[in-house]
Order: C-alpha cells, then sequence, then structure tokens
C-alpha cells in the first residue's frame, strides 16, 4: 500500500506542477497576442486617448510580471481575481458556468458507460459477424461527423422539421433540469462521438480478453458464459477504456464549445470564448486553473481504475 | 462616441464575427419611400393594427457573456444598448435621418454665439418615482466625462465645459460648451449618453432609470427581465413584460425564433434573411442605411497622397458587384461618402461609375502605373474578406496589383488606424457632422485616412457657427463635394441591418438604422 501511496504523492506533485505551468503558459500566450483587454474594449473606435485611459483602469499600464505576481498572490488566499472587462470576481464566472456544463457532462457519461460497454461486449461477442459489422460501421461513420454539423442536422430534424423538441435552451438559463426536453440534443451530440471511440476500445480489449488463455482456462473449467465475460473479461478490457473515458470527462467539463454554443447553454466553453476575445486574461487564468486541475484529477482516477482492474499492467509498463 | 457597436469585437461565439458579422439584406429604396412620418408607427412591420396591450416579448441578442453590465454608461454592445434603452432615457435620440430628436429635453435653445445652450427637461420621472432634475442631467454627464474612466460617451461630450454648467432651476440645465455647437442636440443624442439618477454607481442590482421599462432581474450572459413602466411619459408600452435573451450563434438566434422560444432575434445574415423572406413562418426586416462599407486610403502616404491615384481608386471599384458579392446583395451601393439618406448627405453628386479607362490615364498621370498596394481586412465585420477580394480582382483589370492581407479581428480597428495604405473600413448610423469631427479633422482620434486639412477644419468650424440651418447645409455640402472628389473613403456600399420577428409581433420600426431612437424599440412594440 505504501508504494500505491508514494505513487499517488508523485502524480499528485507532478499535477500540479503541470497546472502551474499550464497558467504560465496561458499568461505568457495571451501576452503574447497582439492587443489586449483595452483594445479589445475599444473595438472600432481606437482613440489613442481612451485606450490608454482604459489601460490605466484596467491597471494592464504595470508590467506583466507584476499582474501576474499578484494574481498569483491572490490565488493563494483562494482568490482568483477579478475579471478585466466587468471588474466581477472570476470565481463568479466559473460558478456560473459550472453548473451547467457539469449537468450536461454527467448526463452524458450517465449514457456513455453503458452504452458504450454494451455495444463493445455484444460487438466483441459477435466479432466479425452482422453485429460486429453492423456496431463497428455505425461507430466509425457517426465518428467521423463533426458535432457541429450533426449538431445542425439534428436541429433541423427534430426540433424544427418535425417539432418533437425545443431548437436551443435560450431563456432557460441555470434551471436546465426544468426543461429536460432540451437537453436531449445537446446530449445526443455530446455522446455521439465518445460513444463511437468508447465502443470501438472495449470491444477490442474483450476481444483481446476473449482470446486469452486465462479465459480458455476459466471455459475448461465450466464458469458460465456471462460471469467469463463479465468478471473476468470485461475487467481487462476496462483498462484503455477507462484512459479515454477520462479523457471524455475532462473533454466534455472543459466546456464543449460548439455544443454550447450551438444550443445557447450558458456553460464553461462560453465563458472561455468570451473571454479569450475580450483578452480578460483573470478569467482565462482562473479557467486554465480549473481545467489543469480537472485534467490531473480525472487522469488520476483513470490510472488508478487501470491499477485497480489490470494490475500487472503497471509493473510490465 | 455616436458610433455604435456595429460589430463590435467582444461579441464572441465560434469566431462567428464572420458570422454574425452578418450585415446583409437585399438592396432597394423601397423603404425611403416610406419616410414621411417621423413617428415610429410611420414604417413598421407586420402592418397596423390597433396596438393590444399585454404580453411578454423575448427578444435575443448576441451579448458578451457574464462581462455584460447595466451600466449604462458602460454599453457598447449591441444587447448593452438594446437594454440600456429600455430601462434609461437619453435628452435627445437620433431620428432615421440622424437627426437629433428631443427626448427627456423638451426645448433646446442655444445663446447667440453657439456656445452656450440652455435646455428644459419634460416632467418625467425615475422608476423610483422621483422626478428627473437638472441635477440628474449634470451628474449623469460629469460621471460619463471622468478622466479616470473609459466610457464611450466621454468623446462625444468633448464640446461641453462641465464645470461652468449649471442649473439655474429643477428642469433647466445651462450647457457652457468650449466653442460654438451648432449641432450640440447630436451630443444629447450621443451613444452611451444616458441620464441616471444623481449618485447612481452601481447598476447591477436595481437599476433605476427613466426608460419605458423597470428592472426585474438581470443574469449577465443569459437574459434580463423587464416589467411595463406605467409611469412612462412617452406613454406605457404595451408590453406587459421584455426579456432580452443571450444568443451569441446567428443559428442559434434562428432556430430559438423558427422553434417559437423567442419572439424577435436582431442580427441576421443575408442568407437567412432571403431563406425565409415571404415565406410566412417569420418576419424579415431590413434597416437599410445601417452600415457604411469602405475601402480607407491613407491620403498621407504613397500611393494615396496623390489625389489622382484616390480617384482612380474610386473609378476601379464595380460598387454593384460589391455590394451584391460581398454583401449578398443585402444592401445599396455608395457614393465615396458617408451617410446615404442622412440629414445634410450631399445626394445630388453625380453617382461614381466604373471607368478603367480614366483610372488607368489617372494612375499613368501619376506615374503609377503597374502600381502594387497591399490591402488590410480582417473578418471582423461582414464582408470584409470577400469585400477585400472582389476588389483585388476588379483593381487587376486597371493593372493594379493588389495584395490582400488578413489580419487579426480582436486588434483591427486599432491596428489599421495609423498603419498600413488601404484597409477595409465600415460605420454604423452616425451624422454627418459626427463622422467629420470623429474622422476627417487634423485633430480627430480616429482618423482612419489621416485627411489633415486646415481648410476643411476652418469649413467645420465654420459649420459649427452658423445658425441658420440652410446655410450650414451649404457648407457641409462644400464639405462633401471635396470628399467625393479627393478624399480617402472609397464608400462603395451601405449594408442593411436584418432582423427577424414572429409573425404576432407589430410595431417594429422599419425605418430605423441600428444606432437609432426606433432600432430595438420595444415600448412601440406590441404581441398580436
Amino acid at each position: 500500500m505504501t508504494g500505491l501511496r508514494s505513487w499517488l504523492v508523485r502524480r499528485l506533485l507532478l499535477g500540479a506542477g503541470q497546472t502551474v505551468a499550464v497558467v504560465l503558459l496561458v499568461f505568457a500566450l495571451t501576452e503574447a497576442l497582439p492587443g489586449d483587454a483595452a483594445v479589445a474594449l475599444a473595438g472600432d473606435q481606437p482613440d489613442p486617448g481612451r485606450i490608454a485611459a482604459l489601460r490605466e483602469t484596467l491597471h494592464l499600464d504595470r508590467p506583466a510580471p507584476v499582474r501576474l505576481g499578484e494574481w498569483a498572490a491572490g490565488l493563494l488566499h483562494g482568490d482568483l481575481g477579478t475579471s478585466l472587462t466587468s471588474g466581477r470576481p472570476v470565481t463568479s464566472y466559473l460558478a456560473a458556468g459550472f453548473g451547467p456544463t457539469l449537468l450536461l457532462a454527467a448526463l452524458t457519461l450517465v449514457l456513455l458507460v453503458p452504452a458504450a460497454g454494451g455495444l463493445g461486449v455484444l460487438a466483441a461477442r459477435h466479432e466479425g459477424r452482422l453485429p460486429d459489422r453492423l456496431i463497428s460501421a455505425v461507430t466509425l461513420a457517426l465518428y467521423a461527423v463533426p458535432e457541429f454539423v450533426l449538431g445542425v442536422l439534428l436541429v433541423a430534424v427534430l426540433a424544427l422539421r418535425l417539432g418533437w423538441l425545443p431548437p436551443t435552451a435560450v431563456g432557460y438559463g441555470d434551471d436546465l433540469l426544468a426543461h429536460p426536453a432540451a437537453l436531449v440534443l445537446p446530449v445526443l451530440v455530446l455522446l455521439a462521438r465518445p460513444v463511437c471511440s468508447l465502443t470501438r476500445l472495449v470491444r477490442a480489449g474483450m476481444i483481446d480478453a476473449l482470446a486469452s488463455p486465462y479465459v480458455a482456462h476459466a471455459r475448461r473449467y465450466g464458469v458460465p458464459g456471462t460471469r467469463i465475460r463479465y468478471a473476468h473479461a470485461l475487467p481487462h478490457a476496462l483498462g484503455p477504456a477507462a484512459q479515454q473515458l477520462a479523457r471524455t470527462v475532462d473533454w466534455l467539463l472543459c466546456g464543449v464549445i460548439v455544443v454550447e454554443a450551438l444550443f445557447v447553454i450558458p456553460g464553461l466553453g462560453t465563458v472561455l470564448m468570451n473571454a479569450v476575445t475580450e483578452r480578460d486574461i483573470p478569467v482565462l487564468q482562473g479557467l486554465a486553473v480549473v481545467f489543469g486541475c480537472t485534467a490531473v484529477v480525472l487522469n488520476l482516477g483513470a490510472d488508478l481504475v487501470t491499477h485497480r482492474f489490470v494490475p500487472r499492467t503497471g509493473e510490465a509498463a | 462616441m455616436y458610433d455604435g457597436p456595429l460589430d463590435n469585437p467582444r461579441s464572441p461565439g465560434l469566431r462567428r464575427r464572420g458570422f454574425l458579422a452578418a450585415a446583409g439584406g437585399a438592396a432597394g429604396l423601397g423603404a425611403l419611400a416610406l419616410t414621411g412620418c417621423t413617428g415610429p408607427a410611420g414604417a413598421t412591420a407586420g402592418g397596423g393594427g390597433t396596438p393590444r396591450r399585454g404580453g411578454k416579448l423575448r427578444a435575443a441578442f448576441a451579448g458578451g457573456g457574464a462581462s455584460e453590465t447595466l451600466d449604462p454608461h458602460r454599453a457598447s454592445l449591441f444587447a448593452d444598448a438594446a437594454r440600456a434603452k429600455a430601462l434609461f432615457d437619453k435628452l435627445a435620440d437620433f431620428g432615421a435621418d440622424l437627426a437629433a430628436e428631443p427626448r427627456l429635453a423638451a426645448s433646446w435653445e442655444p445663446n447667440d454665439r453657439l456656445d452656450r445652450w440652455t435646455v428644459r427637461l419634460r416632467k418625467a420621472s425615475f422608476h423610483n418615482g422621483k422626478p428627473v432634475t437638472a441635477r440628474d442631467v449634470l451628474y449623469s454627464y460629469r460621471r460619463i466625462a471622468d478622466p479616470h474612466q473609459a466610457f464611450r460617451a466621454r468623446a462625444s461630450l468633448e464640446p461641453l465645459d462641465l464645470a461652468a454648467s449649471r442649473a439655474p432651476d429643477q428642469r433647466t440645465v445651462e450647457f457652457a460648451l468650449k466653442r460654438p455647437t451648432a449641432e450640440f442636440p447630436n451630443l444629447l443624442a450621443a451613444f452611451g449618453a444616458y441620464i441616471v439618477p444623481d449618485g447612481a454607481q452601481d447598476f447591477d442590482h436595481e437599476p433605476v432609470g427613466s426608460g419605458p421599462f423597470r428592472f426585474v432581474s438581470f443574469t449577465p450572459g443569459r437574459s434580463a427581465l423587464f416589467r411595463r413602466n406605467d409611469a412612462y411619459w412617452d406613454g406605457a408600452p404595451h408590453l406587459d413584460e421584455l426579456e432580452f435573451l443571450v444568443a451569441n450563434e446567428e443559428s442559434a438566434r434562428l432556430d430559438s425564433l423558427l422553434g417559437g422560444q423567442v419572439d424577435y432575434a436582431h442580427e441576421l445574415t443575408p442568407t437567412t434573411a432571403r431563406a425565409h423572406e415571404g415565406r410566412g413562418q417569420i418576419e424579415i426586416v431590413r434597416l437599410r442605411n445601417s452600415a457604411m462599407q469602405s475601402f480607407a486610403m491613407k491620403t498621407d502616404r504613397p500611393p494615396f497622397d496623390d489625389k489622382r491615384v484616390r480617384e482612380a481608386f474610386f473609378l476601379l471599384a464595380d460598387r454593384k458587384e460589391l455590394v451584391d458579392g460581398a454583401l449578398s446583395g443585402a444592401g445599396e451601393i455608395g457614393n465615396d461618402l458617408f451617410g446615404k439618406g442622412y440629414e445634410y448627405y450631399a445626394d445630388g453628386l453625380p453617382q461614381r461609375e466604373p471607368d478603367l479607362d480614366r483610372a488607368r490615364h489617372l494612375l499613368k498621370q501619376a506615374g503609377a502605373e503597374g502600381l502594387r498596394v497591399t490591402l488590410d481586412t480582417s473578418a471582423v465585420a461582414a464582408g470584409f474578406t470577400e469585400a477585400a477580394a472582389i476588389f483585388r480582382d476588379q483593381a487587376a483589370k486597371a493593372g493594379v496589383r493588389v495584395k490582400v492581407a488578413m489580419g487579426g479581428k480582436d486588434s483591427y480597428w486599432q491596428d489599421t488606424l495609423d498603419s498600413g495604405t488601404l484597409c477595409c473600413y465600415r460605420s454604423g448610423a452616425m451624422p454627418i457632422e459626427s463622422h467629420f469631427s470623429q474622422r476627417l479633422l487634423t485633430a480627430s482620434t480616429t482618423n482612419a485616412t489621416q485627411w489633415r486639412h486646415k481648410d476643411f477644419d476652418a469649413l467645420y468650424q465654420q459649420a459649427q457657427s452658423t445658425r441658420n440651418t440652410q446655410d450650414r447645409a451649404a457648407v457641409y455640402a462644400r464639405m462633401q463635394r471635396r470628399l467625393h472628389a479627393e478624399g480617402g473613403f472609397l464608400v462603395w456600399g451601405f449594408a442593411d441591418w436584418i432582423l427577424g420577428t414572429a409573425r404576432t409581433v407589430r410595431g417594429v420600426a422599419h425605418r430605423a438604422p441600428a444606432n437609432t431612437l426606433d432600432w430595438a424599440r420595444f415600448d412601440k412594440v406590441w404581441l398580436a
């Protein structure tokens, strides 16, 4: 157990380092962009006097290291700073965007895991036969469709032509749960590609596992087929799938920009897009910290799952 | 400044600026034929009918996310401007011809030298029941002019000497000006020059204005809900409630309109308009003359420091092709002058037509044969990149090689203000006088054509010191003739601004360029 604990500590330290690096990189890249928040705010009236005044009110006239230092000092007290454009705390931006994004991510995940697991196992069981070929063909084809195209298609057919579902979530604000119909299309779009990639991974893992000596051994002992599939073979197939799942969740949480824009869901992706256009560096940094931490924790979780289900892979690697 | 956020870079989306940058619609002079009536009831959508009271109108705008504010002095997006208009009033606002119309000001009267103006306020009250007084006006203007802030209207109020202005009684303001300003009412109508109660600082929680709607709730980047102000001085709105919703993607605004989730969608593309116009599902409203489209030549550097080259460029442009190609036909051709259809516009000047032979001749005279120029453009506004490509091909026919350079969106305006030689340029509606003062005087802060001529400045000052409107119009006409002959703006078109409304929505003004009084005005709208 001590091995696991030191491994955890090392991973967490590494993760913290990675997060710091991400934040620094975001800051440096935003600084390197042409123009700053003052220029972005001045827009088509780039009156030099007004830009200078904006720089002064936004404290952009101070050197970059000073601004970064103050922000980092605030971070140590749990203060993510205030937005350049509105003066509101960055935490309020994150809090507002987190709810809708989390809801979408959770719903997608709840449907994704059983769907991808079931389809993957089904395909593996019938390897090379009709169900497998059907599942493979559909997942490959669907995977090739970009979210935007799929979203537009679904809206055009299901919402506007047939009128079954609302085309967007406009006006529902935070209270998306009170309008479940508005969530159907976004979740379908979000599900489409991860289902494909996960199904393929589970299928491949299952085929390997089912062909392995220990499964053959279990068969010889007369263990029932269902038990072999789900208790013996599936865990083996879950290792790579868990890694992929972590990346998917990361992708979902970090705001799926296209889906949010298309369906007017005011989540983190929307916050991110706005912050970039406005050169709102404190908000970008806050998002970078949150995204960085989320990515580290999720990947850690995925590694733990792999560790648990496929203990030997760690040593072999 | 008077210029509204025609295409503000803060609006996000999938960098749909190309997107929503859409200003388009079909050309035509039909709307102008409808003029005549000044009132909002004049040219409106959905025919007439008797206004019906009640209901809630949901309007979708592109927004600015969590940074949106209800501070009317900070407004810079269309959504901000529309919300500010619902909650607050200005002393004056622009009619369809961009002449100032009285709003909270009942009247204005200058002294002989035109450098002192007495404004009498109408009887109006804020939502908390307190009357709108001269103190509120002076407070509001002093707040806008605060040098430590950077409110958009500050530059417009620059001619005011606020320290010397005073309030002799509750409903009278005496404005002192730094110099004669015949066009003083334009300042009262300036974009963002709203009147707020004396001492007001916080607008996020419970903003109090004197506008047609009262505040109910606001979530930045999502929704703002307002209710009818029954005590409104200009008559209570027909609607019970008005909700502003934010949808940054044009497709999302259109989908929610088609799906019945909203009743009014601001800023649609010409393609959308063509697909849905006359189909009966939704109404398409085209606001003509909303966006001037041009190429700006820097007149202080080669090759454009030679007026023969500038004239040659005027003759290279096939305006019809530019409007059809870059604006998808949603606009009218321009004549190298700002403000088609506005007050003081020199519409007597001959329409410029392409004339490649004369252009070649002029270039040869100027010793500029085989000229190569870089044209800066960016996807910052609708049609910019398309216009650049079309003009490149048009110029090539006369042997001028135009190299199109793509710039970033967020810093485009600043990048092209002083550098480069030729760039794509566009402007929202503002009075012609403001266009002169902001862009064409030696001291102008956004002089994109580097047009600096002492005699031109003198003509502007002369106009500002001229009390008689006809005499003033004559001076403006002289200035415009000069610009038409040798100015730096190759104005090739005026884009429509396109809205969509549900079929039940009535009373939407058709003849109101974006940024004018009747644009995005919901107190005269009703639901049938």
